[in-house]
């Protein structure tokens, strides 16, 4: 850990400080937000659902597979697969995927604007940049990613439960019993927390790479990635510490 | 009116700008001339408050903007207008949005009302039919009318112009000159330009500031020049070096 780890701390704080002032107009934030919430939420649905279908399917297919003894339920595969589906694939992995989808893209489209002076352009008209641009991607990813974490464990469940009475490792009524008989709400919650946790990274931190590109297209190509990067590795580290902290 | 005085400006250990004092005037077509390297652009950025100089004062009509508070300075950035080097119009949004912009956030008038300026502004630059474009889609001549019509939406008292004929052809570039010209004498703005084309000092310059390796070198009339021209060596060289004597 060298000084610039501080110096980028501490300019991410800024900025995160720097979007609190009043929007000049409301209804043009909340137009922005709705914009922000469609693409961010129904933009990222399809990707969303095919990872979460597949994940909890190769779910149950691998538990079945490392479960050898007879001796144990088949109801456990449907225990396994809701609750590691709710506790970490689907909030984990789903921002995972979505550091790469929504990450890059606010990264890039910040970073665009930035090269070509279209923030200059907004600052010289006496807007506040970062609320005008950063504030509402950041508040649709607060909104939409949590929502999008329960699809994809509703979905993740429902492919696990597909695959299992597709190939006959286990019935119907195996799957529902074992995913209904640990069922916590507080499992659910913590979810949702991470959820909550990791949206914000995604979208603070593209946005802060975006706003502090210099340069040209090649460093928006940069940016995009130190965003894919770096909302990648604190959201395993988020990962970690929720868990440790809240479990 | 616009002025400088003793500003001072440096990245890191690199001072571009020393000591400037300087004036612009109101109604005028004010040129910053010099080769690149030698502190033009910043300069500009920091009369629009891109970049803060480290001492100095920056006055706009006596409101100086190195002291103003945020509110305060968000207050005179909305009687700026600003046309950049690269246009800097917005790719996601149509021309009539982008001229509609600063009307948007900064006025309260009503959808009719921000329609019929949009027009105005669009007919004020000879630009018809293209209000659902995309600004991808028009030519650069184009793009330069829609940045000064979006810079004059709003009631602005001063204009600055970042090389506003760069990647324009001859004839292109004297249609923009001219209209700028045109705007600054109509509205009474206080217009600064930077550009590196003389044929642009010798057409509209009425104000010409010449700038060498971050200092103010020489301030004067057009007509002046080529007097001038004979006793400085390095705006000599400067003349000499572009297309037009």
């Amino acid at each position: 850990m060298n000084l610039s780890f501080f110096y980028h701390f501490g300019r991410y704080l800024m900025f995160l400080r720097s979007m609190l002032y009043r929007p000049e107009k409301m209804n043009v934030f909340f137009q922005r937000l709705f914009d922000e919430m469609t693409k961010i939420g129904i933009g990222s649905l399809p990707i969303v659902a095919i990872t979460s279908l597949f994940i909890g399917a190769v779910t149950t297919v691998q538990t079945a597979y490392q479960l050898v003894s007879g001796l144990i339920s088949k109801t456990v595969i449907g225990t396994i697969v809701s609750d590691s589906t709710m506790l970490e694939l689907g909030p984990t992995i789903t921002c995972l995927v979505l550091s790469g989808k929504v990450g890059a893209h606010i990264s890039s489209e910040i970073g665009n604007m930035r090269i070509s002076e279209q923030i200059d352009a907004l600052e010289v008209m006496g807007i506040n940049a970062p609320g005008y641009l950063a504030m509402p991607k950041i508040l649709a990813g607060i909104i939409m990613i949590p929502i999008l974490n329960i699809i994809a464990i509703t979905l993740s469940i429902y492919g696990g439960y597909m695959a299992g009475e597709l190939s006959g490792i286990l019935t119907h009524e195996q799957f529902i019993v074992g995913a209904q008989s640990t069922f916590k709400g507080f499992t659910l919650f913590f979810s949702m927390i991470k959820a909550f946790t990791f949206a914000f990274i995604i979208t603070s931190v593209s946005s802060y790479q975006g706003y502090f590109t210099k340069g040209g297209a090649l460093e928006v190509g940069e940016s995009s990635t130190k965003a894919v990067v770096y909302s990648s590795v604190l959201i395993l580290f988020f990962d970690y510490l929720l868990a440790e902290l809240l479990l | 009116m616009i002025e400088l005085i003793n500003i001072n400006k440096s990245f890191e250990d690199k001072q571009v700008l020393f000591d400037i004092n300087a004036q612009f005037f109101s109604g005028k077509n004010n040129l910053i001339i010099g080769a690149s390297g030698g502190g033009k652009s910043v300069m500009m950025k920091c009369m629009v408050g891109l970049e803060r100089p480290e001492s100095g004062h920056i006055e706009f009509d006596t409101r100086d903007m190195l002291s103003l508070d945020e509110q305060q300075l968000r207050e005179v950035r909305r009687e700026i207008g600003m046309l950049f080097q690269g246009t800097a119009l917005f790719d996601s949004l149509t021309i009539e949005q982008n001229i509609e912009f600063p009307l948007r956030m900064f006025s309260k008038m009503t959808v009719a009302e921000r329609r019929d300026r949009v027009n105005f502004c669009l007919q004020r630059v000879n630009l018809e039919n293209i209000n659902k474009k995309f600004p991808s889609e028009i030519s650069g001549g184009m793009k330069k009318r829609v940045g000064i019509a979006r810079a004059i939406a709003l009631d602005i008292k001063y204009l600055f112009c970042d090389e506003p004929n760069s990647g324009l052809d001859p004839i292109t570039s004297r249609l923009i000159d001219a209209l700028i010209d045109e705007i600054t004498k109509e509205y009474g703005i206080t217009n600064i330009i930077n550009s590196h084309d003389m044929k642009t000092v010798f057409d509209i310059g009425d104000h010409i500031l010449f700038m060498f390796k971050g200092a103010v070198r020489w301030e004067g009339s057009r007509e002046d020049l080529s007097h001038a021209q004979k006793e400085i060596k390095e705006l000599d060289e400067f003349i000499k070096a572009s297309y037009f004597h």
